[in-house]
């Protein structure tokens, strides 16, 4: 019987292993356990289910691929072979690719990465920049080739011709595309004139699309001085560059129509200013105006001496049509009071009997008769009337005393 | 030929302060009258611009030294 060295024992064993056609391509499920992580970038585990375990071990040129992070109590299918790690006889398994169970493995490395940041503090509201409202020159770091750079610029121009367009080619998808994004972005950091920039690509596959969920584009977006307004994709598409940046745009013809004002709107507000100055000054004026007219109508401001004159005018007329009032008063009273004297004194007259048709009858002498027995028949009265007098002859006597009868 | 007019975003700043205090109405008269004259000519010039503006589109290159420059072309 041939005796075999532990070595060649072993390469028989390894031999073994790595023809037998199951084993050299197998798809294996399990969960992680005892996970180590080699400086080198090799990974090693435990891959186990309730009743067996199995050593694992994915090397740095593979797990480098891997865009999530395999952790312990990760239940994972796994691709690979069966070999054997000679210096300590032990079989293990080989792994080309990992896949989580449940969920897809760029479903859980966006999560995981998402949450990394998060707790970083990457992704807060505090590190935001604000967006200029009238930006004059805009950046868009993104494919030269697609039809999204071409949606952009239109979007732009129709809405604000103002703005000065600087593009910043760079590839969106591939294995190059996170480093070259971060150059671009980089780039116009340097260059320093941009008031803002627009990172994006159009739509596509999660794997298409998969650049703007890596790290350092995410971390790049995060340090840059320069505001970002993340637009990758579709509008249900949501990448880690859009929580870095400092808006997020559902699509690129979205940011585009964010990263501008619009003309026609500007226009109209323009219009809006002008009426509000106009409408204020016309306002002060009418004021103004009204106050002076309301000063010019005031009598004092229009004539000042005539005001004075007219003032003392007419005081003069008052005193003027008191005074006639007063002397007309006075002369009406003494008319009256001599109009009742005169009347009495008239009363008083004889010559006022003579008027009422009594007569004064009177002898030679002039003496006045009062009784018929002063007189003789045939003798001679005088009688004195109211017009004129008469020379009467008696011719008979009645001595009859009249009052009684 | 940009630099000598004032730019859009400052001239619709002023414009807009200059509708904030002729409506707080504080101010006397002529000074208003003056504004209300820069009011017009800001915002004519800001329609000017709108109407004149051609966008200018460049593309961001570094060159063999290394510096990051413009160039004329637009590259897409």
């Amino acid at each position: 019987m041939r005796i075999l060295s532990v070595a060649n024992l072993t390469k028989y064993i390894k031999d073994r292993l790595e023809n037998d056609y199951l084993l050299t391509n197998l798809w294996v499920k399990g969960e992680i356990s005892n996970l180590k992580r080699h400086s080198s970038g090799h990974v090693y585990f435990t891959l186990k289910d309730d009743r067996s375990s199995v050593r694992a071990v994915m090397f740095r040129s593979k797990a480098y691929r891997l865009p999530f992070e395999p952790r312990n109590g990760m239940a994972v299918t796994i691709r690979g072979y069966i070999s054997v790690y000679a210096p300590i006889g032990s079989y293990q398994l080989y792994v080309e690719e990992m896949e989580p169970d449940g969920i897809g493995s760029l479903y859980l490395a966006f999560e995981q990465l998402k949450k990394k940041l998060q707790q970083e503090g990457l992704f807060h509201p505090d590190n935001k920049k604000q967006l200029p409202k009238y930006p004059s020159c805009i950046a868009i770091v993104t494919s030269p080739t697609g039809a999204a750079v071409k949606d952009m610029i239109k979007v732009i121009t129709g809405r604000w011709p103002l703005a000065r367009l600087v593009l910043v080619p760079v590839l969106v998808q591939g294995e190059f595309a996170p480093d070259d994004i971060c150059r671009g972005i980089k780039q116009v950091n340097q260059w320093g004139q941009a008031d803002v920039m627009i990172v994006g690509r159009g739509g596509g596959s999660l794997e298409e699309l998969w650049a703007f969920n890596s790290e350092i584009v995410a971390r790049t977006v995060a340090e840059s001085k320069t505001p970002i307004i993340s637009a990758v994709g579709h509008e249900t598409d949501v990448t880690i560059i859009d929580y870095a940046a400092d808006v997020r745009a559902a699509t690129p013809s979205n940011a585009a129509e964010m990263v501008v004002p619009d003309q026609q709107e500007m226009r109209r507000h323009l219009q809006i200013l002008l009426n509000r100055c106009s409408r204020a000054v016309t306002q002060q004026v009418k004021q103004h105006r009204v106050t002076l007219m309301r000063l010019q109508q005031s009598k004092a401001l229009k004539t000042p001496q005539r005001a004075i004159i007219d003032a003392r005018v007419q005081h003069v007329d008052m005193l003027q049509r008191e005074m006639v009032k007063n002397i007309r008063m006075i002369l009406t009273e003494k008319r009256s009071s001599m109009r009742e004297l005169a009347s009495s004194l008239n009363s008083l007259s004889p010559l006022a009997t003579l008027a009422r048709g009594y007569s004064l009858c009177s002898d030679q002498n002039g003496e006045l008769i009062k009784r018929a027995s002063d007189v003789t028949v045939g003798g001679y009265v005088q009688v004195k009337l109211h017009h004129g007098e008469l020379l009467c002859t008696v011719n008979d006597k009645n001595e009859k005393d009249t009052r009684k009868g | 030929m940009q630099k000598k007019e004032k730019k859009f975003e400052d001239a619709l700043a002023r414009l807009e302060e200059v509708v904030k205090q002729l409506e707080d109405g504080q101010l006397p008269l002529e000074e208003s009258l003056e504004l209300y004259a820069e009011g017009i000519q800001l915002a004519n010039i800001c329609n000017k611009q709108l109407e004149t503006a051609e966008q200018r589109i460049n593309t961001l290159m570094t060159n063999e030294s290394g510096e990051v420059v413009l160039t004329d072309s637009q590259g897409f």
